[in-house]
C-alpha cells in the first residue's frame, strides 16, 4: 500500500505544474531511491498516467491521466489488439463475434466477424445492443457498468426485474462469463466473456451468437465446449492487453 | 493418419516467425523472434543471415512444443520471405560473406541508373519484365563482388554461393541443397520470365557468374528433406512474402487480386499462365508455380507509404498515441475538410515513377482541424490504392470485382469502406490474418497430399468482414479528379 501512496505523491508532482522531470529530481524531491522512484515511474509509465520524453527521458503526466473519467482504451485500438484471437474464436465456433464496450447505458459493437459460412451478413460495428438482454452487456453488467434504469422486455424470457437482473449477474460473477437465451430475439442466443486489462480492469466484452439450436444443448444450457471457445478468447486478448494470467 | 499440421516459416524484413497450421488453414501455434537490422550508412539496411538461420533452428522446435506437436506430425514445411535480400556465403564453411544486403537497400543507386543506359539494359529489362531499379537482387551481387576482394574468383569457382533468403534458408535447413524459387528469381533481373531459368545474357550484363546461382524449382512442390530445425520433414514450398500472401488469400483465379496493408503496401492481381507487360509503370512478377504446371503471373503496384503515413502521424506529429487512434480522430469529423495529404516522402512510386516529387498537404484552410487531417491520412492509403487498381485494370484488361485485404491495417473500418467507396467495388477481409504464412503452408501441404488441390484450399477460406461501396459516384469523381490535382503538386520538388 506504501507504493500506492508514492505513486499518487509522483502524479502529484508531475501535476503540479512544474511541467517535464527527471527520474533525478523527482527521486530528490520526495526523498525516495532512484531505484524505487524507477520501478515506480515504469508501472505507472505501463498503465499510460505516465509519459517519458523519447528526447530527454524526462516524465510528464501521461495524456491516459487526463482522460481518466471517460474510459481509457480506445475503442480502436481494442479492435486492433483483439483482430487476431477473435478470428480463431469464429473458426472454432463457427458462429459470429463480436466485441463490445459501454456506451452510454448500452453496448457498443466494435467488432464483428462474420459467422465463417459465406452467406451474405453485415458489418454492424458501431451499432448498440441493450445491456441487460444480451451476454455481451451482461458480461459487461456484471463487472461494474452501471445498469440501465429501464429493463425494456423483448422476448418473454427478457430480464424483467433489477431483482433479477442482479441474481443474473451474481451468477455471472461466479462462473467467469455470461449467456443469453432468446432473451433479445427468439431463436437466438449468445455467450460471452469479459475483456480485461491491467490490473484486471473489464474494457469490454467478447462474444458468439446464433441459432439457439447450435448453442446451447438438449437442456436449453449453453455448450460447454462454446463455452470453453469464448474464455479462451477473452484470455488471450486480456493477456495482450496486460491482465495477469490468471 | 498422424500427419496433423504443417508448419511455414515467414522470414520477413523485422522478424521470423514460425506457425503451425491445421488441416482447416487455422493457427495453432506461433513463435516469432526479431532480428538485429544493421545501418552501416545512410540508405544502407543490412541483416545477418547467421542470425537468422539460427532463429528458424530455435523457432521451429518452439512453434511445435507450444502447438504440443510432435515432428513427425508435421506433412510439411513451407517458407515465405522478404524478397530481394541478398546474401553470399562460403560453400565449404557454409559462413556468410558479410551481411545479407536487404530489399530497403540503396546502396547500388549510382551503379544502377549508370546501368540503366548501358548496352544490353533493354534485353535485361524485356526478359525479366522489370525495370532496373535497386529494388531487386542482381545489381546487390554485383555491389558485393566488387567490395569484396577476391570475391570475383571465388564465385566463378563456385566457391562462394548466392540466395535470396529462402535459398539460404533451404541450404541450411538441408545441409546443402542450392534451389530457388521462381517468385524469388523473378527478383533478380537475372531470370528469363518466359523459360523460367537464368539468362545468360542477363547475367553477362551483370559479370555474375552462374556457378554461384542456385537451381531455379517451382515454387510448390517438394525441394528436398529437412536434415536440421525439422529433421525428417519435407520442404514443400517457397513464396516471395507478398506472393505467398496471394496464395493464402486463394487468389488463384486470372483477375483475382488481394493488397496488404501494412507499413506499405502490396497489391498483386493474378494474370494467370499470361505475362502482363505493365505500360503503367506496375510491375510484372512470377505468382507462383505449381510442380509440372505453367507458372501463374501477376502483375504488382507497390506503395510505399501507408501504415507508415499513420506512424508518422503518431510519432513525428504526435497528434495520436497509437495507430489505431487515427480512426477515432478521423471520426470527430465527417469528411475531410477539402484537405488532402500526399505521402510522397521520397518520390512517388506506382504508377507515377516521380524520385524528385514530395510530399504535400494541400486545401488548408482555417477550418482544418487535426480530424480533417486524420480523415486525409487515412484516405490517401485508398487513393493510392485506387490509383494502382486503375493502372491494373488498363494493363490486364481484366476490370477488378472484389479486393480481398490483409494486413494489420484491416483493422480500420473507416479506412476499408472508404477503400470500398473509391474503388467501387467490395472490399472484403478473410477468417485469417496471417495470410502470408497461409499460404506458405498451403504451397508445402499442397506439395505433398495434405490438402488435395486448389479447390480444397478455396474451401478453407472465409469471409471475416465485408464493406460495400457507398458512395455516390459524382461524389467519387470529384475526389478523385481532387486527389489527383494534390499529386501533381507534388511534382518537380526536388531541383535537380
Ligand atoms: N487501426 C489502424 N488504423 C490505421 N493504421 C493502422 C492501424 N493499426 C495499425 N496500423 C498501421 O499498420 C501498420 C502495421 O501493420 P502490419 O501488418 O503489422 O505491418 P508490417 O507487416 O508491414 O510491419 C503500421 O504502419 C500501423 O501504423
Amino acid at each position: 500500500m506504501q507504493s500506492i501512496e508514492r505513486a499518487a505523491a509522483v502524479l502529484r508532482l508531475l501535476a503540479g505544474g512544474a511541467g517535464r522531470l527527471s527520474l533525478g529530481e523527482i527521486a530528490r524531491s520526495l526523498d525516495l531511491a532512484k531505484g524505487t522512484t524507477h520501478g515506480i515511474l515504469q508501472t505507472l509509465r505501463k498503465v499510460g498516467f505516465v509519459e517519458q520524453d523519447r528526447a530527454s527521458g524526462q516524465y510528464q503526466l501521461g495524456a491516459a491521466m487526463l482522460r481518466l473519467g471517460t474510459g481509457y482504451l480506445d475503442v480502436n485500438e481494442l479492435r486492433s489488439r483483439s483482430i487476431n484471437w477473435a478470428d480463431p474464436l469464429a473458426a472454432r465456433s463457427g458462429e459470429a463475434v463480436r466485441i463490445g464496450t459501454v456506451l452510454e447505458g448500452q453496448v457498443l459493437v466494435v467488432h464483428h466477424v462474420f459467422r465463417p459460412d459465406d452467406t451474405f451478413q453485415t458489418l454492424d460495428v458501431g451499432s448498440l445492443l441493450p445491456m441487460h438482454a444480451t451476454a455481451l452487456g451482461k458480461a459487461l453488467l456484471a463487472y461494474g457498468a452501471t445498469p440501465p434504469a429501464s429493463l425494456d422486455r423483448f422476448t418473454s424470457r427478457t430480464v424483467g426485474t433489477q431483482r433479477e437482473l442482479a441474481a443474473a449477474l451474481q451468477v455471472v460473477r461466479e462462473c467467469g462469463w455470461s449467456a443469453d437465451i432468446e432473451e433479445l430475439t427468439p431463436g437466438e442466443a449468445s455467450i460471452a466473456a469479459p475483456i480485461r486489462a491491467y490490473g484486471g480492469l473489464v474494457v469490454g466484452a467478447i462474444g458468439i451468437s446464433g441459432h439457439v439450436e447450435r448453442l446451447c444443448d438438449s437442456r436449453y444450457h449453453p455448450r460447454p465446449q462454446l463455452v470453453a471457445n469464448v474464455r479462451d478468447a477473452a484470455r488471450a486478448v486480456s493477456r495482450d492487453l496486460g491482465a495477469a494470467r490468471r | 493418419m498422424t500427419e496433423r499440421y504443417v508448419v511455414a516459416i515467414d522470414q520477413g524484413t523485422t522478424s521470423t516467425r514460425c506457425i503451425v497450421f491445421d488441416r482447416r488453414g487455422q493457427l495453432v501455434s506461433l513463435a516469432q523472434q526479431e532480428h538485429k537490422q544493421y545501418y552501416p550508412k545512410p540508405g544502407w539496411v543490412e541483416h545477418d543471415a547467421a542470425e537468422i538461420w539460427r532463429n528458424v533452428e530455435r523457432l521451429g522446435p518452439e512453434a511445435l512444443r507450444r502447438a504440443g506437436a510432435t515432428i513427425d506430425q508435421v506433412a510439411a514445411v513451407g517458407i515465405a520471405n522478404q524478397r530481394e535480400t541478398t546474401v553470399l556465403w562460403d560453400r565449404t564453411t557454409g559462413q556468410p560473406v558479410g551481411h545479407a544486403v536487404v530489399w530497403q537497400d540503396t546502396r547500388t543507386d549510382t551503379m544502377v541508373s549508370e546501368l540503366d543506359t548501358a548496352p544490353g539494359a533493354e534485353g535485361v529489362r524485356h526478359r525479366s519484365a522489370l525495370p532496373l531499379a535497386t529494388y531487386f537482387s542482381g545489381p546487390r551481387i554485383r555491389w558485393m563482388l566488387d567490395h569484396h576482394p577476391g570475391l570475383q574468383e571465388r564465385a566463378e569457382r563456385g566457391e562462394v554461393l548466392f540466395g535470396t533468403m529462402e535459398t539460404w534458408l533451404i541450404w541450411k535447413l538441408t545441409g546443402g541443397l542450392h534451389v530457388t524459387d521462381v517468385t524469388n528469381a523473378s527478383r533478380t533481373l537475372l531470370l528469363d520470365v518466359h523459360t523460367l531459368d537464368w539468362s545468360s545474357e542477363s547475367l553477362a550484363f551483370f559479370g555474375i557468374p552462374r556457378a554461384m546461382l542456385p537451381e531455379v524449382r517451382p515454387s510448390i512442390g517438394v525441394f528436398g528433406t529437412a536434415t536440421a530445425a525439422f529433421p525428417g520433414v519435407r520442404i514443400g514450398a517457397a513464396l516471395g512474402d507478398q506472393q505467398a500472401a496471394l496464395f493464402g488469400q486463394t487468389c488463384f483465379a486470372p483477375g483475382e487480386a488481394k493488397c496488404t496493408y501494412g507499413t506499405g503496401s502490396f497489391l498483386l492481381l493474378n494474370t494467370g499462365s499470361e505475362l502482363v507487360r505493365s505500360t503503367h509503370g506496375l510491375l510484372s512478377t512470377v505468382a507462383y508455380q505449381i510442380k509440372g504446371e505453367p507458372a501463374a503471373y501477376a502483375l504488382e503496384g507497390s506503395i510505399a507509404i501507408t501504415g507508415s503515413l499513420v506512424q508518422w502521424f503518431r510519432d513525428q506529429l504526435e497528434l495520436i498515441t497509437s495507430a489505431p487512434e487515427i480512426e477515432t480522430l478521423a471520426r470527430t469529423v465527417t469528411d475531410n475538410g477539402g484537405c488532402y495529404i500526399v505521402p510522397a516522402f521520397s518520390g512517388l512510386y506506382a504508377p507515377y515513377w516521380r524520385s524528385e516529387a514530395r510530399g504535400v498537404i494541400v486545401g488548408l484552410t482555417s477550418y482544418i482541424t487535426k480530424g480533417h487531417l486524420a480523415r486525409a491520412v487515412l484516405e490517401a492509403s485508398a487513393w493510392q490504392t485506387r490509383e494502382v487498381v486503375d493502372a491494373m485494370n488498363a494493363d490486364s484488361g481484366l476490370a477488378l470485382k472484389t479486393l480481398r485485404v490483409d494486413g494489420g491495417m484491416t483493422a480500420d473500418n473507416l479506412l476499408m469502406q472508404f477503400i470500398a467507396d473509391v474503388l467501387d467495388v467490395p472490399v472484403v477481409r478473410p477468417l485469417a490474418a496471417e495470410t502470408v504464412s497461409l499460404g506458405a503452408a498451403y504451397g508445402a501441404g499442397l506439395a505433398v497430399g495434405y490438402w488435395p488441390d486448389l479447390e480444397g484450399l478455396r474451401q478453407n477460406w472465409h469471409r471475416a468482414a465485408q464493406w460495400l461501396p457507398t458512395m455516390e459516384a459524382g461524389k467519387r469523381e470529384t475526389e478523385y479528379a481532387n486527389w489527383q490535382r494534390a499529386v501533381a503538386r507534388t511534382f518537380d520538388w526536388i531541383q535537380a
